[in-house]
């Protein structure tokens, strides 16, 4: 339901902070166009010609107006940048306890997984007053992820993972919509994000169960392609590093350069091992470029996630079913694309 | 009050004076100045070439080390000396009219170009190695599309590429699109200069220059000293990555 | 006032010293090959309006009912490519600034003439080439280009429009090599840098824009093309590429070329208040150092296209102050514009009225632009109809007001006949009504969450459907009020009241000689002996208000 303002509805923690904002800008806008015009309309009433052969004193300048009229600007300017910048910081700053949904887009549709299992397609649902993180990545070209309710939007871009969050605070149904030019349905790529109750939410969730969890599915992918090879039956490590515990701790590579092994560190080293090898072992792990999609990938570091807290995910007795046509990878200890082994 | 007329022009103009211009001397600094500042726009353009190669060089510092050693040094070398030499000649040119010598400005002319097609034909031998050892980056030859030998350890054979630790054979096709972009379009900057400096020497052949008039042959120095200091940030960039380490290949 | 000395002239002018096709298309008078320009960039105005009506209508309903999604994503891209690339970015320098920076200086034409004209057929190549881009199916990347959908995704003619806008490219920095040099060497004597019109300050400072910002937009365009052709692998993260850096070559030009855009637009609306006031501009050299302060800081800026991209925070951060702090040089002119105002002698012709109304819709364009530098608030708007809106208050209320008022303010100069003034007021009043309906509803638009680019929007949205049926009626009274000027201009050239040398009475150089001019400009070089904008004799002057007396200036 819209109110009589020209804004969406205001749905989330940081909706009415981006408004007030949003507001105060608005209003320092107002104030200076409003008295801009007023000067100039005043003078050229005031000052309009005539006798045609009028010539007015000329006035050179006032070093103390032009001081004047550019300080103060920039010290209003620097609220809007302080306060902008401190919004933004608690927008982009990845949230903590947060629900995890997994999201892939498309040319033109989005897919989201939650992490309990249930998949979703341009539509997500998700409970009011808890902290919701949408992990994304894309298959094909640049997206974008804008709810205008909440006041967010951000990018998904190939070959990386990019986050945003959100705590709704209002049950209801808002729209999302894709915001970035993406090709021929790119205004066909939209959805809703429904926000519930906790008890409808948790009705949603059991009348949406038995669908296998991205961490359960990513185990199923460790042991099909072959990771238990070099990294553990139980990931507990071999030729290659061990992977219990490995999400979020820092990891020291061959150049003595350390990382934090983040979703995007964990999505870097099944495509492309090479690119940061760990200290202390060999180049030998292949390659799986072309051979797992996104979105098994996101199930593989799904459950990699997993093994970092206390339970983690086991083999469960049915496979998940891949969504993917490129499904069904193979196990594969060398791929095209890699150095031979030392 | 009114505008001050000036007096009207009573010298002989020169030959070579523009009409636009109201004497040579601003006609010299007009044309001086405007080959400066498209020299500025020519490193902005470079500058994309050379910051694609800055941050693909942080990212994979591994492959582009293993690509670099597999460019041929002495080549790269030998075509820096000549450049190097050829600015000198040019240098020489410029003076040469400056003092009035017309057989001396040809002569030194004549060296430039020279050196300017020998690297041209250095630069050729080596494209053409990479022909042969498939290196030419992606799609570029649809014919004979990147995908180079990998020497196994042990293989000394320099033909084949020798990756060190951590390179792919993908990034080092990064290395060489870089190459093949930066020193191509230095090497399409050597060409345009070859053909100013024909133009330059028809008119010097033709006793044209003067002490008091040769600033297309300063102008057109400027230029050609501008393409020599290109290559000589392209060559240690592009060709001595790592080569005081010690590697297998 | 004291008349000023013109030396007559037996009838000959630019305009008919040579006939003949080949007297125009081999041309190196300047004043031609402004002309030149300005057909051909009226014709590129056409082509993109027609794009910009098509959209208006499409959206006037929120079924994407009028063409197919695919021809609709072709017509907004060409809508931008071609306004910004053939219109907006050469309209003023290459014109206006063309024709006038010689004689405003003193000079006899330009320092590189047969550069000049080269620069005209390097724009005309171009053209062609985008224009058989678009004939011959057209491209739907968004003006923008961002890959991977330009590079692997798109199924349209991306290389050959991009091959027509690299070439173009090269006519943008042959211009601003041409203006810098003619700027510093041909100044006629006495023509000191302070005593240069405000007109050709901006000039300079778009000048240097062009040369420095333009080849970077060259390279980048060429990536794509061999990303597209060659699969190089420099934007393609499965060959260890980036589609991010795509975003920062490209906006490191783009941004400043927004600056290029309304730099020269500035610089007429100095003239027009300046000369229609018949007082010199408030704080000269504040307006002349502002030029120089945007050129640069515009270049730090481009950052600020990427806050939803994927870029980090902290880089966020800074070129969010950035975008800023490059807002105050812009602010400081319209001050100073309206300072100059203040006890004037301010006439209402018609380009006038364009220049106070470049004042005021200049000024929202600006402040809207606060919203998007600021962080948290452009993570909503971003990508929207807000800020479809901004830039065009600045383009269209901005730098598409400004030529219009510089074009008939100099047109007697131009053509030597005077454009009728009624008409001029009338579809001057009706374009200012007609542009603030088409984009003021885009702000709300925007904020209430309408992407761009966007075929069809949600039909359960009524008051978006609202929005853009004002918007739509709107962009047709812009239409109404700009087709009006072309029609009486053209009409002018024959049938116009034929002007004296300095209709208006003003003692700027360009009015110093014959309307039209003679080819060579001025019969003898002039020796300048007073500032800009002098209408009284300098022991006139005063420091405003209570702050200093400054004693009679020495000549």
């Amino acid at each position: 339901m819209q109110s009589w303002l020209p804004i969406p509805e205001s749905a989330s923690t940081l909706s009415g902070e981006v408004d007030a904002l949003y507001y105060y800008i608005w209003g320092v806008t107002v104030f200076f166009t409003l008295l801009i015009s007023a000067v100039v309309i005043f003078f050229v009433i005031r000052y309009r010609r005539r006798n045609p052969f009028e010539i007015p004193r000329p006035i050179e300048g006032s070093t103390k107006l032009e001081t004047l009229w550019s300080v103060i600007p920039l010290l209003i300017v620097i609220t809007f940048f302080a306060w902008g910048a401190k919004l933004y910081f608690a927008q982009y700053r990845p949230a903590q306890n947060a629900i995890e949904v997994y999201v892939v887009g498309k040319q033109w549709m989005w897919k989201f997984q939650h992490a309990t299992g249930q998949r979703e397609i341009n539509e997500l649902h998700v409970p009011v007053n808890r902290k919701v993180k949408l992990i994304m990545t894309t298959e094909d070209v640049i997206h974008d992820v804008f709810v205008p309710a909440f006041r967010i939007k951000a990018d998904v871009v190939p070959g990386k993972y990019t986050t945003e969050w959100f705590e709704a605070t209002k049950p209801g149904t808002y729209n999302f919509f894709c915001a970035e030019y993406c090709g021929m349905n790119h205004s066909g790529m939209r959805g809703y994000v429904v926000v519930m109750e906790p008890t409808e939410y948790e009705n949603w969730l059991s009348g949406n169960a038995g669908q296998t969890s991205p961490a359960a599915a990513g185990r199923n992918l460790y042991e099909s392609l072959g990771c238990v090879s070099c990294h553990g039956a139980n990931a507990e490590g071999g030729r290659g590093p061990a992977l219990l515990g490995v999400y979020g701790s820092k990891v020291v590579l061959n150049n003595n350069a350390s990382v934090t092994a983040d979703e995007g560190y964990l999505r870097e080293s099944v495509l492309n091992p090479q690119a940061k090898l760990v200290t202390g072992f060999g180049p030998i792990m292949p390659s799986f470029q072309g051979q797992i999609s996104e979105e098994q990938l996101l199930q593989v570091v799904a459950y990699i996630k997993s093994l970092s807290t206390s339970k983690p995910e086991q083999a469960t007795a049915k496979p998940a079913p891949s969504a993917t046509p490129s499904a069904g990878a193979k196990p594969s200890p060398t791929a095209k694309t890699s150095s031979s082994p030392k | 009050m009114p505008e001050g007329l000036a007096a009207t022009h009573e010298h002989a103009s020169h030959p070579a004076l523009r009409h636009h211009f109201e004497n040579m001397e601003q006609q010299r600094e007009a044309g001086t100045l405007g080959m400066w500042v498209f020299l500025v726009t020519e490193i902005m353009f470079f500058g994309g070439m050379f910051l694609a190669y800055t941050l693909f060089r942080y990212e994979y510092p591994a492959a582009f080390v293993s690509a670099s050693n597999h460019l041929d040094i002495k080549l790269g070398a030998l075509n820096t000396g000549v450049l190097i030499v050829s600015s000198f000649t040019m240098a020489m040119a410029v003076y040469s009219t400056q003092i009035g010598r017309q057989k001396a400005t040809i002569i030194c002319l004549i060296l430039t170009m020279i050196l300017g097609a020998t690297f041209l034909g250095v630069k050729a031998i080596e494209y053409h190695d990479k022909y042969n050892d498939q290196l030419i980056p992606g799609q570029l030859i649809p014919w004979r599309p990147f995908n180079p030998e990998v020497a196994k350890p042990g293989d000394t054979d320099p033909h084949k590429l020798h990756l060190i630790e951590g390179a792919t054979t993908q990034n080092v096709q990064l290395f060489y699109w870089i190459y093949f972009a930066m020193t191509g379009m230095h090497a399409l900057h050597m060409i345009i200069g070859l053909g100013i400096m024909t133009v330059i020497l028809i008119m010097a052949w033709r006793g044209k220059f003067s002490p008091e008039y040769h600033a297309p042959v300063e102008i057109s120095g400027l230029y050609w000293h501008f393409v020599d200091i290109i290559w000589i940030f392209l060559f240690p960039l592009l060709y001595l990555l790592g080569r005081h380490l010690e590697h297998g290949g | 006032m004291e008349e000023f000395v013109i030396p007559k002239q037996p009838g000959s002018n630019y305009l008919n010293a040579e006939y003949g096709l080949k007297s125009w298309l081999l041309t190196k008078d300047h004043k031609r090959i402004a002309l030149l320009y300005l057909g051909a960039i009226t014709f590129f105005f056409f082509i993109g309006s027609l794009y910009a009506m098509m959209i208006r209508l499409e959206l006037l309903t929120p079924q994407g009912d009028l063409m197919q999604s695919s021809t609709y994503n072709k017509t907004f891209t060409q809508h931008g490519i071609v306004m910004v690339f053939f219109f907006l970015i050469p309209a003023i320098p290459a014109t206006l600034g063309n024709f006038l920076i010689p004689m405003m200086i003193g000079a006899k034409d330009l320092a590189f003439p047969r550069i000049n004209l080269l620069s005209w057929y390097i724009y005309m190549a171009g053209g062609i080439i985008t224009i058989y881009a678009l004939l011959a199916g057209g491209v739907d990347t968004g003006w923008t280009f961002y890959v991977p959908y330009s590079t692997t995704f798109s199924n349209s003619y991306v290389i050959a429009t991009g091959v027509g806008i690299f070439i173009n490219g090269f006519s943008s920095i042959l211009t601003g090599l041409n203006f810098i040099v003619t700027i510093h060497t041909m100044r006629a004597p006495g023509m000191t840098w302070f005593r240069m019109p405000l007109f050709v300050w901006s000039h300079y400072a778009t000048s240097l824009i062009m040369i420095l910002g333009t080849p970077v937009v060259a390279i980048t365009i060429l990536l794509v093309a061999l990303e597209r052709l060659a699969h190089i692998g420099i934007f393609d993260p499965a060959a260890g590429g980036d589609p991010v850096l795509f975003q920062h070559l490209f906006w490191f030009y783009s941004h400043p070329a927004v600056y290029i855009m309304v730099l020269p637009a500035m610089g007429v609306v100095s003239e027009l208040i300046a000369n229609f006031s018949r007082k010199n501009i408030f704080g000269y050299k504040f307006v002349a150092f502002s030029s120089l302060a945007i050129a640069v800081l515009g270049f730090l800026v481009w950052g600020h296209h990427l806050f939803v991209a994927s870029q980090s925070v902290y880089a966020g951060m800074i070129f969010s102050f950035l975008s800023f702090t490059v807002a105050i040089p812009s602010a400081v002119k319209v001050f100073n514009w309206t300072a100059t105002l203040h006890k004037a002698s301010i006439s209402y012709d018609t380009p006038m009225l364009y220049g106070l109304g470049f004042i005021g819709l200049f000024t929202i364009g600006g402040l809207t632009g606060m919203f998007l530098a600021t962080l948290a608030v452009d993570v909503h708007v971003s990508d929207t109809y807000f800020v479809v809106a901004h830039f065009h208050y600045i383009m269209v209320g901005g730098t598409l007001l400004a030529y219009l008022g510089g074009l008939h303010y100099w047109w007697p100069k131009i053509s030597g006949r005077m454009y009728p003034e009624g008409w001029g007021r009338f579809s001057a009043l009706v374009v200012f009504v007609g542009f603030n309906l088409t984009f003021a509803p885009q702000f709300l638009l925007g904020y209430m969450g309408m992407p761009r680019r966007y075929h069809t929007y949600p039909v359960e949205l009524v008051s978006w459907q609202v929005l853009h049926v004002l918007s739509t009626a709107g962009a047709s009274i812009l239409g109404v009020g700009l087709m009006i000027p072309l029609i009486y201009l053209v009409w002018s050239m024959r049938y116009g009241r034929i002007a004296e040398a300095n209709p208006w009475h003003l003692p700027g150089l360009e009015w110093q000689t014959p309307s039209p001019p003679p080819t060579e400009n001025f019969l003898t070089t002039p020796i300048v002996t007073h500032e800009a904008y002098e209408f009284a004799p300098p022991e006139h002057k005063e420091v405003v208000g209570k702050f200093e007396r400054q004693q009679p200036a020495e000549s």
